[in-house]
Order: structure tokens, then C-alpha cells, then sequence
């Protein structure tokens, strides 16, 4: 920050001077300028439709404005609450599994000291993260199939028999929060054990001299240097809350688990593109989109106020 | 390194009982663990190239029986999955291009101290992750370009990230030294010549990891596909996959005759091959690569 002031104070130029100066680094910047105008700014005029009858024949402007009628529409109707709520026990149970566990798993990482045990360790929590989704969840039905698949048999050998867990709703987000534990668990703690390897070693050796036991040392030295990151990371998620990802959860829908897996995302996308209501499907994501938005500021908000870790 | 040696020698002076318990709840946890991450992937592979029926009946648990590839042959006559397959690498090879000359060269520029305006763009390149026009428009925007089904859709219209941008201009900020950048300006050298002379050839690890990252991305995404791509000969691989492991997902409802239960173990045997096909380059590739994907993350951690 200092740094950046003096420049200021010392270079202290004019516009004309300062582009001047700066033009070649403009250049650097133009192939990326010119693809996010295009198409990452120029759309945001497109959520327009959402206040207008918009018919594809009229265009954008040459629709009628329509007000606040999409919006109410869908605040009016059945899929408003059921959305909503589907998305956020989604989220919410997402990022109660899948925050803690990394941070338990790198705490387990750092008191292995079996180097070679480590390693094999590390590399087989890691590898699930690199199943792309559509073959994630070819691997959920089939292992869930009753009939066929290896779940069904493993409870089996323990004398139970598996429901069909794809076509019940209240199986679903377990299914999806567990899968997603599974899948990247291992992926995400690689940021807490690089956390942990900066922490100062004295600190262990003074605390081994003091008979600490490694529960101890895990307690009063681990968690407490994880703190500052786990809440940049708490920040970031709970910022999205809204924004659960599309793909795994439209691959993994189907009619029998649709009233707790139609979450905003997937109903966008089918009033959308599937049904062809462009105003009402733009409509919804730019109220989701605003959720959003208030929610990150919000907790970066409080964070600011109760400690000193913030993101923006 | 040092820490370790000195927590070796402190135990080793005198583990209590405490410390005993400890470490076998600990190694017991994660063979646990280790095991639940390694089983399912490994029982898809025996499961490839097991007797369709065996694996139908639960009889193939542990280890493969009744080996034969017929699966495997199969697949290597399903010209639509190989369409998808090199579709696949094609984006893959020209979406990491693209990503990395466009990305780089901004998060370089955003980097220096010396840009005028640097709060506006940085501003510019942040928006985009808390506020975007949403699907529809965006679609609209597509196709007003003429990229609706078009090769180029996938690896133009989104190949800037803001994410990386910042991974990069991080690395820059802090791995090259402003030394360097006045030595090179006393030699008349500007930012474009430092960047291509200097920086670049010191920026390997950067450039690896976004490069990875890139691909990984584009191996495994559908979404873009499903939704901008019509035609059959352009479908990337996943959206082949998705076909042949979702999309006859109802297969079993019609099972009535013993034929019918055959081509239905058959129809579950192509399944695991194909994740077996399709999962294993990348798979493979990532033990070569962990190093640079550990890297990232660390960079991605570090606050510009």
C-alpha cells in the first residue's frame, strides 16, 4: 500500500502522460478487454428482458417493458419457495460436510510421520477430485442401482437391503453432499497442510519440552495458525450459498427426486432454454444473482467487524 | 525438513502412552479413508473387464473374474465416443492456448506499479465474479456473434479468468523482483520487451499451473457444450459420456426376458469401461503434474 502512494506522490502525472506512459501494458490487457466487454459486459444489458415482455422478433429494446411482472410472477408461483429452500438445505448441508473435513484431514496430514504412509495418503484422497462430474454421477447411479450395483451387494453381505435411493427425494442431498465430500475432500485440505508447513517449528519443540502431547500441540498450535485461512475460505463459501453448481445436480435429477433436487439453477435453465421464457428464466437469475451478492458483502461485512480477516 | 527431525527426536526421548493411543487412531482413520477414496475407482477397473453377469450378481468384489474384454472391443467400434475423444483434446490443445495469451499477459500488466488506471481495471477484472447478465443473455450474446455451434464458442467467449489473472499477477507481484524491472529499464528495455525476455522465461511454474488448470477444465466441462454445441461431430467427450452413462439410465425398466437381462449387464459392463477410457489420461497425467498443481494452490492462497 505504502509502496503504491509513493509511486503516486513521485509519478504524480496527468491523465494524458500517465496513458502514455502505460500504453504498452494496455496493449498487454486488450485481448482480455475486448473478450469480457464482449461477452461478460455486454450481456449484463441483456438482463433488461427481465423487466420486458421480451419476444426474440422485437429485440431487446424494441420489447415492451413489462415491470416488476416476471418477478412477481415468479415470487407468486409454487416453484418460488420449493427452489429456494432445495437450494439452500443443499448449500448449507454442503458447507457444513465439506468446510470441516479438509481442515480435519490436514490436521491429520501434519501428525503423520511416516513420510512414505503420508504420500500414499495424500495422493489417494487427491485423485477423486479429477473425475469430471458427468462421470461422478455415472458412478453414483450405477453404484446405487438396487439391483445391480456394488452398494446394494456390500449391504447386502451385512443382510440389508439397499432402497432406490436415486428415486427418493429425501435421499438426495445426502447423496449429493456425501459424493461431494468424497470427490474433493482430499483436493481441498491441500491448502491447509501448506498453511501448516509455515507454522514456526519451535513452537512444537517448546511445547514438546512442556510435555505436550500431539492432541495438545494439535489443539494450541495447529488450529489455532489454520484460523486466518479457514475464515478466508468460510467467507468464500458462504458468499455462494446461492450458487449451487448446476451441472452435477441437473445430471443427477430426475422426476422422482425433482422436489428436493430442483434447485435455482436447474429451473433457470429449463424455463430458459428449455421452455423458451427468456424473460421469466432472466428474470430469476438476476434475483439469485443479487442474493448473491448481498450475502458475500454481508459476511465480508461482519467478518471485517469481528476480526481482521477480510476478503475485499 | 527441520521440523520433522525435531519432532522425531523429542518423541523418540520419551512417547507417552497419550501419544501411543494417538497415533494408532490416527493411522487407523486414514487407511480408512485412504481405502474409501481408492475402492470405488478400483472396483470400476476390475469391474471393466469382469464377466458382465458375476459383476451383475455382486460376485466381483475384491478381485476380477471371468477376464475378458469384450466391453473394451466394443467401445473401440463406437466412432461417436473417438469423434468425442479428439473433439476433446482439440479444445483442450487450443483452449489452453488461448487461455494462458490471454490471461498472462493481463495479470503481468496488472502487476506493475507503473499502470495508469490500475484500480479501474483491477475493478474491471473483479465485477465479473460478483455480478454477470446471467444465462439467458449471455446465450443471446452467443448467438448474435454467430458462435452458436460454432468450434470457437468453446474456447473463446469464456476463456478469460479472473481467478487466474490474479494466480498471476500474485506470482508476479511477489516471485519478480522490481530490481530486475530497473536494471532493464536502465537498458532501455520496456514492459513489453521485460515481459517476453524476462519475466516469461522466469515464470514457468505460473504458466504451468494455469496451463493445468485449463486443461483440466476443459476436460471434464459439459455445461458450455450442452448448451452452446447441436451438432454430433463437434460434442466434446464428456457430452458423450453423458449419453452413455445417463442418458439409458431407464434401460432397466424394460427387462422382461433373459435377453433382455444380458444386454442390460452388457449395457452396465460399457459403462465402467468408459469411465475406465475416458478418466485415465488425466489420471495418469496427474501424479507427473502434482508438483505445479500443488504450487497453484499455494499461490492461489497467497492475498495480492
Amino acid at each position: 500500500m505504502s509502496n503504491h502512494n509513493k509511486q503516486k506522490k513521485k509519478g504524480s502525472v496527468g491523465f494524458v502522460e500517465g496513458v502514455k506512459r502505460s500504453k504498452s501494458l494496455y496493449l498487454l490487457m486488450l485481448p482480455s478487454i475486448v473478450i469480457f466487454l464482449l461477452f461478460t459486459y455486454y450481456p449484463m444489458y441483456g438482463v433488461l428482458i427481465a423487466f420486458k415482455d421480451f419476444t426474440p422478433a422485437q429485440g431487446i429494446m424494441g420489447s415492451p417493458w413489462a415491470g416488476l411482472k416476471y418477478f412477481k410472477q415468479f415470487f407468486n408461483s409454487y416453484q418460488f419457495t420449493l427452489t429456494i429452500r432445495n437450494t439452500l438445505v443443499i448449500s448449507l448441508y454442503t458447507i457444513l460436510v465439506t468446510f470441516p473435513l479438509p481442515i480435519a484431514m490436514a490436521l491429520m496430514c501434519n501428525q503423520m510421520k511416516a513420510l512414505k504412509f503420508k504420500k500414499f495418503f495424500q495422493v489417494s484422497t487427491y485423485l477423486p477430485h479429477f473425475i469430471s462430474t458427468v462421470v461422478m454421477c455415472g458412478m453414483i447411479i450405477l453404484f446405487l442401482s438396487p439391483s445391480s450395483g456394488i452398494i446394494a451387494k456390500l449391504v447386502g453381505l451385512l443382510g440389508f437391503k439397499l432402497p432406490n435411493l436415486m428415486g427418493s427425494a429425501s435421499a438426495f442431498p445426502h447423496i449429493y453432499v456425501w459424493t461431494e465430500a468424497w470427490q474433493h475432500v482430499g483436493w481441498d485440505s491441500i491448502l491447509y497442510i501448506a498453511t501448516l508447513s509455515a507454522v514456526d517449528p519451535t513452537l512444537y519443540e517448546a511445547a514438546t519440552m512442556d510435555g505436550a502431547s500431539k492432541w495438545h500441540k494439535m489443539l494450541h498450535i495447529d488450529i489455532p495458525a489454520l484460523m486466518p485461512t479457514a475464515t478466508i475460505m468460510f467467507i468464500l463459501r458462504m458468499g455462494s450459498v446461492m450458487s449451487v453448481g448446476f451441472e452435477k445436480i441437473y445430471l443427477l435429477q430426475n422426476t422422482l427426486n425433482s422436489s428436493t433436487s430442483e434447485i435455482i439453477s436447474t429451473y433457470v435453465y429449463k424455463v430458459g432454454l428449455v421452455s423458451n421464457q427468456y424473460s421469466l428464466s432472466s428474470a430469476i437469475g438476476l434475483f439469485n444473482n443479487l442474493i448473491n451478492l448481498i450475502l458475500l458483502l454481508t459476511v465480508n461485512a461482519i467478518s471485517k467487524k469481528l476480526g481482521d480477516t477480510s476478503l475485499i | 525438513m527441520s521440523r520433522n527431525k525435531a519432532v522425531k527426536t523429542g518423541t523418540k526421548v520419551k512417547k507417552s502412552r497419550e501419544d501411543w493411543i494417538f497415533d494408532i487412531v490416527l493411522y487407523t482413520i486414514a487407511v480408512i479413508l485412504a481405502l474409501i477414496a481408492l475402492y470405488p475407482m478400483y472396483f470400476i477397473v476390475i469391474a471393466s473387464f469382469s464377466d458382465p453377469a458375476l459383476v451383475s450378481n455382486g460376485e466381483i468384489m475384491f478381485i476380477p473374474k471371468g477376464v475378458n474384454f469384450k466391453a473394451y472391443k466394443e467401445l473401440a467400434s463406437y466412432s461417436k465416443l473417438w469423434i468425442g475423444y479428439r473433439n476433446t483434446i482439440l479444445y483442450v490443445i487450443v483452449g489452453m492456448a488461448v487461455t494462458l495469451i490471454v490471461n498472462i499477459p493481463a495479470s503481468y500488466a496488472l502487476s506493475r506499479k507503473g499502470l495508469y488506471g490500475k484500480k479501474f481495471f483491477t475493478a474491471f477484472y473483479l465485477i465479473p465474479m460478483f455480478f454477470t447478465g446471467g444465462l439467458i443473455p449471455t446465450y443471446m450474446v452467443v448467438k448474435q456473434f454467430n458462435l452458436l455451434d460454432n468450434f470457437f464458442v468453446m474456447v473463446i467467449p469464456f476463456s478469460v479468468v479472473t481467478y487466474y489473472i490474479i494466480v498471476g499477477r500474485t506470482f508476479f507481484n511477489t516471485s519478480i523482483p522490481d530490481d530486475l524491472w530497473e536494471a532493464a529499464q536502465l537498458d532501455g528495455c520496456g514492459y513489453i520487451g521485460f515481459f517476453f525476455r524476462v519475466v516469461l522465461p522466469l515464470s514457468k511454474a505460473v504458466i504451468a499451473v494455469i496451463a493445468l488448470w485449463a486443461a483440466v477444465g476443459q476436460w471434464n466441462s459439459y455445461f458450455n457444450a450442452l448448451i452452446y454445441l447441436r451438432s454430433p461431430e463437434l460434442q466434446p467427450l464428456q457430452i458423450v459420456l453423458r449419453s452413455i452413462l445417463i442418458g439409458n439410465q431407464t434401460i432397466s425398466a424394460m427387462t422382461t426376458g433373459a435377453a433382455a437381462v444380458e444386454a442390460k449387464q452388457m449395457a452396465d459392463l460399457i459403462k465402467y469401461a468408459v469411465i475406465v477410457v475416458s478418466s485415465a489420461p488425466i489420471m495418469c497425467m496427474y501424479p507427473l503434474v502434482q508438483k505445479y498443481f500443488n504450487q497453484g494452490v499455494m499461490l492461489g492462497s497467497l492475498k495480492g
